[in-house]
C-alpha cells in the first residue's frame, strides 16, 4: 500500500489533484448512498407495523416492531376480543404481539420449507456443477481435446438461452419423467445452467497453475488422478471456492425456472416472496422481512467475492 | 518417493537412464488411465448433462414447433402443420410490437447503463480515499435476485405509500398520487429501464474499471510530455483503450436484457395493457397461460436463433479481450 502510494506520487503527472479526487469521491459517495437507499428502505420496512408500512406520507421515523418477522413465520386467524380474553395468558412474546392485533397464531407458515428448498437446491446444484466443472475444466486446460473451442462455445451458449424458452421443453420432459416440482429436477436443471459458468471460470483458474508442478509429480510416479488431487486441487482451492459461490448465488436468485416448473413441494424463495399476503393484499412488513433474510447471505458473499467478482461476471474473460 | 523404492528394490533398478521411461509408462498404464481416456472421462459427464437437459429438449421443441400442440386441449389429435406456426408469428403484428418493445428496452437501458457505468468508473479510477468500500456498496444491486428486486420496487414506486413518488413531489411539487410509475402507459417503459439501470450500471462500471486500469501510466505520461489536453487524452487514449471492455459489457447486457423476464414480470407483469410486455413475458403467456405449445415452441426457436447469433459475437469478443 505504502509502496504504491510513493510510486504514484513519484509519477505525479498522472495522479489526480486533491481537489479532483475530492470531487470524484463526493459524486461516487452520493451515487452509492442513493443506490443503497431502496435496500435500506426494505430493511426498515421489515421493522414497521402494517399501518406504518402503508402510511402516507411514508414514515422514516417509526416505532420498530417484530410484527413483520412474526407474520412471515406464522399463519394467523382473526378472533373476537371476547375469544382472546378467554384464552390462557400468552406463552411467548410473539403470541403476545399477535394477540394485540386481535389474532391468534394458527401454525407455522410455509417460509421455512421454502427456505430449506432454496438451501437444498442451491447447495445440491452448486456441488454437482463444481464437481463436474472441475473435471471438465482440468481436461480442457491440460489435455488436447479435439474441437475444444467448439465444445467450450457449446457449453457457454447453453447459458445464453432465454430461460422461458428453455422451460417449455423442460416442462414437457419433466412431466414425462415425473420431475415436475421436485428438488431433484430443479437441482439437475440448475446444475446444467451452472456447469457452463463453472467450466469457463475454473478453466481460467487452472490455466494459471503452472504445469511444472504436476509434471514433477508425474515424474515422481504419481498417476494423473493423484497429481490432480494432491497437486492441482490444493492450488485451485480459492478458484473453486469463488466458482462455488457464483453458482450458489445463481441458484439462490433464480426465478424464471422456479416459477414455471415448481408450484409447491420444490418451490424456492424467489417465487414465494412476492406472494406473502396478509389481510387485503401484500403483507409488506412480512415481504420486507423475507427479502431482508434472503438478501443478507448475498451481501456477505459479495464482500467475500469482491476480488473475483469481475472474473465471475465475465465468465473468466477479464481477470484484473 | 518412487526413486526411493527404486533404490531399495534392486530388481527395479537396472540402468537408470534407459529403463526409467519404460517403467513409468508401464506404471501409468497399470495404475491409472491414459491421458486421452482421462480427458474424455472428465469432459463426458458435463457434455452428457448438457445434452440431456439442453440439447435433447431443444430437439424435441424443434419437432413440436411444427405441430398444433395445445396443452389445454391435449385431447385434440397431434397434427403436423409444417411452417404454419412460424408464418403466424412472423405475420402477427402483436409479435412485432413485443419485439419493438423489447428492442426499445434493450437499447435505452444498455445506453443508460453505459453512460452511468462508464462515468462511475472514470470517477472511481481517481482512487480517492475509501473508493474500495463505496465501490462494494455500489456493486450490491447487481448481486440481488432480479425477481426480488422487481417485487420490492413495486412498494417503492407505489403512488401513495411509496417513498419514490413522495421524494419526487418533495422536490418538484407534483402531487404524489398524480402519477404512477408502474401503472401509467407513458411512464412504465421508463420505469423498467430505471430499475434495470439501478441494478446493472455497476456491472458496466466494474468492467470499465478493469479497462481503465489496463491502460499503462506511461501512455498518459507521454501525452503529458506532448502537452495533450485532458480532453484530448480522454478521446485519444482513455476511450479507445476501454472500448473492447465496453463492448463486452454492452454485448452481455444486451443479451441478458433481450432475455429479460424475472424483474419486469414482477415489477409491471407486462402492463399497463401491454406497454412493457417484453418478448419473454409474451412467450411465457403463450406457453404457460394459453398453453399454445406448438406456437410458443416456434417463437422460442426464433429467440434461440437470435440469442445464438449474439452469443457467437459475444464469445469472439471475449477471446479478443482475453488476448490483450
Amino acid at each position: 500500500m505504502t509502496a504504491a502510494a510513493t510510486r504514484s506520487t513519484a509519477h505525479s503527472i498522472v495522479e489526480a489533484s486533491p481537489r479532483t479526487k475530492a470531487f470524484a469521491g463526493g459524486l461516487v459517495i452520493l451515487y452509492a448512498v442513493i443506490t443503497i437507499l431502496p435496500l435500506l428502505w426494505i430493511v426498515a420496512t421489515a421493522f414497521k407495523s402494517q399501518s406504518d408500512a402503508i402510511a402516507y406520507p411514508p414514515k422514516v421515523i417509526f416505532e420498530p416492531t417484530l410484527e413483520g418477522y412474526v407474520n412471515l413465520f406464522t399463519v394467523r386467524t382473526r378472533q373476537t376480543p371476547d375469544f382472546i380474553a378467554k384464552l390462557p395468558p400468552p406463552e411467548t412474546w410473539y403470541d403476545k404481539l399477535v394477540r394485540k392485533r386481535d389474532m391468534v397464531i394458527a401454525g407455522p407458515s410455509k417460509v421455512v420449507p421454502r427456505f430449506v428448498n432454496s438451501l437444498i437446491i442451491g447447495f445440491g446444484s452448486t456441488f454437482l456443477a463444481v464437481f463436474l466443472g472441475t473435471l471438465a475444466a482440468y481436461a480442457f486446460s491440460r489435455f488436447r481435446i479435439p474441437l475444444a473451442d467448439d465444445l467450450l462455445f457449446f457449453i457457454l451458449s447453453t447459458r445464453m438461452m432465454p430461460p422461458v424458452a428453455v422451460a417449455i421443453p423442460i416442462y414437457l420432459m419433466y412431466r414425462q419423467l415425473n420431475l415436475t416440482d421436485t428438488r431433484l429436477g430443479m437441482i439437475l436443471l440448475y446444475t446444467a445452467v451452472n456447469v457452463s459458468l463453472a467450466v469457463w471460470l475454473l478453466k481460467g483458474f487452472i490455466d494459471e497453475i503452472p504445469r511444472e508442478y504436476e509434471e514433477a509429480a508425474l515424474v515422481d510416479g504419481y498417476t494423473r488422478l493423484q497429481a490432480l488431487r494432491k497437486v492441482v486441487l490444493p492450488q485451485a482451492v480459492t478458484g473453486i471456492a469463488a466458482t462455488a459461490i457464483f453458482c450458489l448465488i445463481f441458484s439462490w436468485n433464480e426465478y424464471a425456472f422456479a416459477v414455471l416448473l415448481t408450484s409447491g413441494e420444490a418451490q424456492t424463495m424467489p417465487p414465494f416472496i412476492p406472494f406473502i399476503i396478509g389481510e387485503g393484499g401484500q403483507d409488506w412488513p412480512a415481504v420486507a422481512a423475507a427479502t431482508t433474510l434472503f438478501v443478507v447471505p448475498i451481501v456477505m458473499f459479495t464482500v467475500l467475492l469482491r476480488k473475483h467478482l469481475l472474473r465471475g461476471i465475465t465468465f473468466g474473460a477479464v481477470r484484473k | 518417493m518412487d526413486t526411493m523404492t527404486t533404490i531399495l528394490q534392486p530388481d527395479h533398478a537396472t540402468i537408470p537412464g534407459v529403463s526409467k521411461p519404460v517403467k513409468s509408462r508401464a506404471a501409468r498404464r497399470v495404475h491409472g488411465l491414459s491421458d486421452r481416456a482421462i480427458a474424455w472421462l472428465f469432459v463426458a459427464p458435463t457434455i452428457a448433462l448438457l445434452l440431456a437437459i439442453n440439447i435433447f429438449p431443444l430437439i424435441w421443441m424443434i419437432r413440436l414447433s411444427f405441430t398444433n400442440l395445445n396443452l389445454s386441449m391435449s385431447y385434440l389429435p397431434l397434427r403436423f402443420v409444417g411452417l404454419d406456426n412460424f408464418r403466424d408469428i412472423l405475420t402477427d403484428e402483436d409479435v412485432w410490437f413485443r419485439l419493438q418493445t423489447t428492442a426499445q428496452f434493450v437499447i435505452s437501458s444498455v445506453a443508460l447503463q453505459v453512460v452511468v457505468g462508464f462515468g462511475l468508473a472514470l470517477l472511481i479510477n481517481r482512487q480517492f480515499r475509501g473508493h474500495s468500500f463505496w465501490t462494494t456498496i455500489i456493486l450490491l444491486p447487481m448481486m440481488l435476485s432480479p425477481a426480488v428486486v422487481g417485487n420490492f420496487w413495486t412498494l417503492l414506486l407505489q403512488p401513495q405509500i411509496g417513498p419514490f413518488n413522495y421524494l419526487i413531489s418533495l422536490f418538484t411539487g407534483v402531487p404524489t398520487s398524480s402519477f404512477s410509475m408502474t401503472g401509467q402507459v407513458s411512464l412504465a417503459p421508463w420505469t423498467i429501464v430505471l430499475v434495470d439501470t439501478w441494478m446493472w450500471a455497476p456491472y458496466v462500471m466494474l468492467i470499465c474499471l478493469a479497462g481503465l486500469r489496463s491502460i499503462p501510466d506511461y501512455i498518459y505520461e507521454a501525452a503529458e510530455v506532448d502537452r495533450a489536453s485532458p480532453w484530448r487524452q480522454f478521446w485519444s487514449i482513455t476511450l479507445p483503450m476501454t472500448v473492447p471492455f465496453l463492448m463486452l459489457a454492452v454485448l452481455f447486457r444486451a443479451i441478458e436484457n433481450f432475455k429479460m423476464f424475472d424483474m419486469v414480470n414482477l415489477l409491471t407483469s407486462g402492463g399497463p395493457g401491454s406497454t412493457t410486455e417484453l418478448v419473454s413475458i409474451s412467450l411465457k403467456r403463450a406457453a404457460f397461460e394459453k398453453w399454445r405449445t406448438g406456437y410458443s415452441s416456434a417463437l422460442a426457436i426464433i429467440l434461440f436463433v437470435t440469442v445464438f447469433g449474439a452469443a457467437n459475437i459475444y464469445v469472439k469478443t471475449l477471446n479478443k479481450v482475453k488476448q490483450r
